[in-house]
């Protein structure tokens, strides 16, 4: 699997959003069963070009989280390929009943997309900040849980989304985002990317962590400390192997997540590393609290979404060995 | 539809081999199913467009029984419709069945749509609509709701979407028995008048007065695809647990133990009412 790392990463000049309507078209264009729903956030989620595009291909629902996943078991059911958007929590709270049911249990090929994952939900505020939307897709059996970090991420993990039968939950920042990946990265479901090699301590990070682990082991490494760096943006199915992997490699692991600590990533990895190979683990998340409203680098400091907090924990899980 | 006394003899045979299972079983969801079960006898004599050699025929008229604790009363009209053995009737919610409780596309052959969480079914026919007019078909797609279940506010999302969407090849159906689990409906939450609700979401909307009585459904069927301008919806004033009178009409028949002197007694009841009805 073909991984390009950037070699640095300033903040991309494509807002995500613009890079996931892109791929959208592009792959409607080549595949007429990929159609598009929306429950009046098309204007968020950046679609409308593709509304422009395959007006008949698109279903604005108004707001009907609830209908527009039903909807999209049905088109399912009859060989269209949905994609449906809304914010993280209205999808994953909201619809949680019927993308159980009329999609996953029924075996349809639904992709659920929900936008403003964790903190990024921003100025939205708490009613809107979903800390819990992956924890609640990925306890629903078969389903496919990711989080792409950066424009590359979100175009191949899309593509991937289309070609892979079954049921998803794609967790998408809309606005720019640090690049992280060069063209020519690869995605398959499952595989964790490697990021960087180390050999002390293993950051595993998801979504808006991924830039931040990479700093934390910039700074790290001043210390003369030598972290390795996975992008776990599959969440489920969980890479288990890579995980193994970085507990024999480097005995330690940081886990790094926008979401809550139960239920999510760092769940998954101790979850994992308790089953098979315990070694000591520290979590970088949201500690089991509500959102509040605030501009992101304000919320990255309230709940410690940062590289510091990475480099606390890094220190603290060293000190565990 | 065929010959009024065909459809009538089939709806009689759908109910003695529903009431056969859940009795095989011993437990069931047996008043419901019986409801509905003239409505079944209509729409598979002829009025969809279907074959049983073929299930997954692409242009087919497809059911969504949203209400899908009916599950066996579509499971004995699909097999004596020739989709699998009658046999396997006798297996509904044994180990590793494909007659589950709840109707499940992917276990039974026939059945378009997975349901069991009430109100999704309406939003997953509007679905199917969508793609069916994406394929360039102009093929019906049926919806049976209960009367418990439209208090379910998905059903009513799915029926704005369908009237914004002009989702004109749409029949829906409320099998409106006036029972739900706990209490009557008009006792616990009473429902009003349901076609006008409807006709105020836009859709074409019939009152049935007899909804066990397979003339007056399929009038209201052809009544329903005389218009070509609107989402229709039927509300067939049916009675629960219809055909055997020990339990019509009666709460309890939601879900109920079934005994083999029940089913005797019910089978009896019904060969009767078959010999009623003439050539």
């Amino acid at each position: 699997m073909n991984v390009k790392v950037a070699k640095e990463h300033p903040m991309g000049k494509k807002e995500l959003r613009k890079e996931f309507c892109e791929t959208l078209i592009s792959m409607a264009e080549q595949d007429n069963r990929v159609v598009v729903l929306d429950a009046d956030l098309m204007n968020a989620a950046g679609t409308k070009p593709f509304r422009a595009a395959f007006p008949e291909r698109t279903f604005d629902c108004g707001v009907q989280e609830a209908n527009m996943v039903g909807v999209a078991a049905g088109l399912s059911s009859r060989g269209f390929i949905p994609f449906t958007h809304t914010f993280g929590p209205f999808a994953a709270r909201r619809a949680c009943d019927q993308i159980f049911m009329s999609c996953a249990y029924a075996k349809q090929n639904v992709k659920v997309v929900g936008s403003d994952p964790g903190i990024t939900a921003a100025l939205n505020g708490g009613t809107h900040m979903p800390f819990e939307d992956m924890g609640i897709m990925s306890t629903i059996p078969e389903m496919t849980v990711v989080e792409p970090c950066d424009a590359v991420s979100v175009r191949e993990v899309t593509k991937l989304a289309k070609e892979t039968y079954g049921t998803w939950y794609i967790r998408l920042h809309r606005k720019e985002a640090p690049v992280i990946y060069e063209d020519g990265t690869e995605f398959e479901v499952g595989k964790a990317h490697l990021l960087r090699e180390g050999k002390d301590v293993t950051i595993i990070a998801i979504g808006y962590l991924v830039a931040e682990a990479l700093k934390a082991a910039e700074e790290l490494e001043k210390e003369g400390i030598s972290a390795r760096v996975l992008d776990m943006w599959c969440l489920k199915p969980l890479d288990e192997e890579a995980v193994l992997a970085a507990a024999s490699e480097t005995g330690a692991i940081v886990t790094a997540e926008n979401h809550n600590i139960r239920n999510g990533l760092g769940s998954a990895v101790a979850s994992v590393l308790a089953l098979h190979q315990p070694v000591p683990v520290e979590m970088v998340g949201v500690q089991d609290e509500f959102g509040e409203v605030g501009k992101v680098p304000y919320l990255a400091e309230r709940f410690k979404l940062t590289a510091e907090e990475i480099v606390n924990k890094s220190r603290k899980v060293l000190a565990r060995k | 539809m065929q010959n009024v006394n065909e459809v009538k003899r089939f709806a009689v045979e759908i109910r003695k081999e529903t009431i056969k299972c859940i009795g095989k079983l011993g437990v069931g969801h047996i008043g419901g199913a019986l409801s509905i079960v003239d409505l079944l006898a209509v729409l598979y004599s002829g009025e969809m467009n279907i074959d049983p050699a073929d299930p997954k025929k692409d242009d087919r008229d497809m059911l969504v029984v949203s209400k899908g604790h009916s599950g066996p009363a579509v499971y004995a009209t699909l097999a004596l419709k020739g989709y699998f053995p009658i046999e396997m009737l006798e297996t509904l919610n044994q180990p590793h069945t494909n007659l589950p409780s709840h109707c499940d596309m992917n276990r039974t052959p026939g059945i378009d749509m997975t349901t069991g969480s009430l109100g999704q079914g309406s939003s997953s026919a509007m679905g199917i609509a969508c793609a069916n007019r994406l394929k360039g078909y102009d093929n019906y797609t049926y919806l049976i709701l209960g009367d418990g279940e439209i208090e379910e506010g998905q059903v009513w999302e799915a029926a704005i979407f369908a009237n914004a969407k002009k989702l004109t090849k749409v029949i829906a159906f409320v099998d409106y028995n006036k029972c739900q689990i706990d209490d009557y409906v008009q006792d616990l939450c009473a429902l009003g008048d349901i076609a006008k609700k409807f006709e105020s979401f836009g859709w074409y909307a019939q009152n049935v007065e007899d909804g066990n009585d397979v003339e007056q459904i399929a009038a209201a069927i052809a009544n329903a695809k005389a218009q070509n301008e609107r989402p229709s919806v039927i509300v067939l004033n049916t009675v629960k647990g219809k055909g055997y009178s020990k339990i019509e009409g009666t709460l309890g028949s939601h879900n109920m133990p079934v005994d083999s002197s029940m089913v005797e007694e019910a089978l009896a009841e019904l060969d009767k009412q078959a010999q009623e009805i003439g050539e």
